[in-house]
């Protein structure tokens, strides 16, 4: 990437983080309703739900920060889908700039929002009495493999943006993945749940990242699930990466 | 007509289809520099098609065409240096500040001291006021300058207006003319696609007419009256048009200035 690059995608994201800031309902719904949503849980559910020896929250929270992650990407989409109606991508095409440059800033700024959503989610975490004796070694594994899971769904929102022909449709497809961490370890144990959807539920990406995450966060052994996860982030994330590309050269010409 | 410059923009057997629908069948044009030309077709005749090329964001199927020397196909990067594209599609940013709008294509441009260039164009485009306001909050005329003003930044050679005007209101609509005309008098070329005829009128030094994906008629205005049988002269009484009867009580004269002739109607 060249000094030229790295400048244009600097401006971009700019822009782009302005758009995020500058938009509340963005706000409240990737960290509000997550927020929301870890309340109900522990609060109400939580007392009823048998998910271990330790405190559900801690137990709750990888599965809360995917959720969180998974809506927030939807609103990545929704901006791409904007930029390309609106025709601002058409005067950035038509400039003497970087043409990845107007892609680069939207992926950064879904990245950086994630993260300080993130970060918001588990600092409200600390309120509600969410502990972790983890490292800072742990920590940084954790918040990689977050890294990761946001890169590989924002590419996924990117070829969702670019091929939607409504703002209903550039986002809808969020929903599934918003759904997945229903069915997976993320707020009960798998083996509660009958054989069909107990195996489905072991097989998706969503279980082997919590499972990696809260082992992590409670210094336990990964073991393999550590692998399985950074399979599925990083297959996906190629899958998506190199689908997203095609479908932006189809394009832009 | 013998200037030393070479054409601004020259275009040769442009042919573009899309799936079965031929757009372009084999346009012709070349464009002196410093000059206005206008491009003038109904709606789907291609106008938007032949400055996409133009732009550098879509690809020919046949032809040539170069914008300021530069081939668009294989100098992509050099025609883009030396255009800008403004008007129809080609949209600001609503949810920033005019202000950073400029400030975000002149740091894109790497012109220096963006801030204090982006100044300069919010007082030349009387926006100085609005500068700090979201271009959401623009009226349709104040956005349409933001737009101009935004295309002059880095100074290129040629701009394309893709139908600055459609949708203003006549004072907007003359404003937006002047600033052509300041353009066109600084020695920028300008390339106007339009489907009001008096705007071509107005404006143009030169004016093809493009129909069915071909251009059917090329010259000055003088030029295009003289295909028409020689005016004959008949004594009408001239009554006024709706348009100065309009300015006239708005209180604003042809060229958008401010006059304190305001009256009621009785």
């Amino acid at each position: 990437m060249s000094a030229h690059t790295l400048s244009n995608t600097g401006v971009m994201l700019g822009r782009s983080m302005r758009h995020v800031t500058r938009s509340v309902d963005t706000i409240i719904t990737v960290t509000i309703t997550p927020i929301a949503m870890m309340l109900l849980f522990v609060y109400v559910f939580g007392g009823a739900i048998e998910a271990g020896p330790g405190d559900y929250v801690d137990y709750l929270m990888p599965g809360i920060l995917l959720i969180a992650i998974a809506s927030g990407i939807a609103y990545t989409a929704y901006r791409l889908y904007a930029d390309l109606q609106r025709g601002i991508f058409d005067r950035f095409n038509s400039m003497p700039i970087s043409r990845s440059a107007a892609l680069w800033g939207h992926v950064l700024t879904s990245l950086v929002s994630n993260m300080i959503s993130v970060v918001v989610i588990v600092l409200v975490g600390l309120l509600m009495g969410f502990r972790s004796s983890a490292g800072i070694g742990a920590w940084l594994a954790v918040a990689g493999i977050l890294v990761l899971f946001t890169l590989a769904l924002t590419w996924i929102a990117v070829i969702a943006g670019m091929s939607a022909s409504s703002p209903d449709g550039a986002s809808a497809f969020s929903y599934p993945i918003i759904f997945l961490p229903f069915i997976s370890s993320a707020f009960v144990p798998t083996d509660t749940m009958p054989a069909p959807v107990e195996a489905f539920a072991e097989n998706q990406p969503v279980t082997s990242i919590v499972n990696t995450i809260r082992a992590l966060l409670a210094q336990q052994p990964v073991g393999d699930d550590i692998w399985v996860a950074l399979a599925w982030c990083v297959g996906i994330l190629i899958v998506a990466y190199a689908l997203a590309m095609v479908v932006y050269r189809r394009k832009v010409a | 007509m013998n200037t030393a410059k070479p054409p601004a923009i020259r275009i040769q057997g442009l042919r573009k289809s899309y799936k079965d629908l031929q757009v372009l069948k084999g346009v012709d044009l070349d464009v002196a520099s410093g000059s206005i030309f206008a491009l003038l077709g109904s709606n789907g005749a291609g106008k938007t098609t032949i400055v996409r090329i133009l732009a550098t964001l879509l690809k020919s199927d046949e032809g040539t065409a170069s914008v300021n020397g530069y081939d668009v196909a294989t100098e992509a990067a050099q025609v883009r240096e030396s255009i800008s594209l403004t008007g129809q599609f080609a949209a600001v940013d609503e949810i920033l500040t005019g202000r950073e709008n400029l400030v975000m294509i002149a740091r894109l441009r790497r012109v220096e001291g963006p801030k204090q260039v982006a100044d300069d164009l919010l007082e030349r485009f009387g926006l100085t006021d609005a500068g700090a306001r979201r271009v959401a909050t623009y009226s349709g005329g104040m956005r349409r300058r933001l737009d101009i003003a935004m295309s002059l930044i880095g100074e290129p050679a040629v701009i394309f207006l893709d139908e600055p005007t459609t949708g203003l209101d006549p004072e907007a609509r003359l404003e937006v003319w002047q600033v052509i005309q300041d353009l066109s008098d600084g020695g920028t070329t300008v390339l106007l696609t339009t489907q009001y005829l008096d705007e071509a009128e107005k404006l143009a030094d030169g004016i093809a007419i493009l129909h069915e994906g071909a251009i059917i008629v090329n010259g000055t205005l003088a030029q295009l009256r003289q295909l028409l049988p020689p005016a004959k002269a008949e004594y009408v009484e001239r009554q006024p048009t709706l348009e100065e009867i309009f300015l006239s009580i708005v209180g604003k004269d042809k060229n958008g200035k401010t006059t304190a002739n305001a009256k009621e109607a009785p």
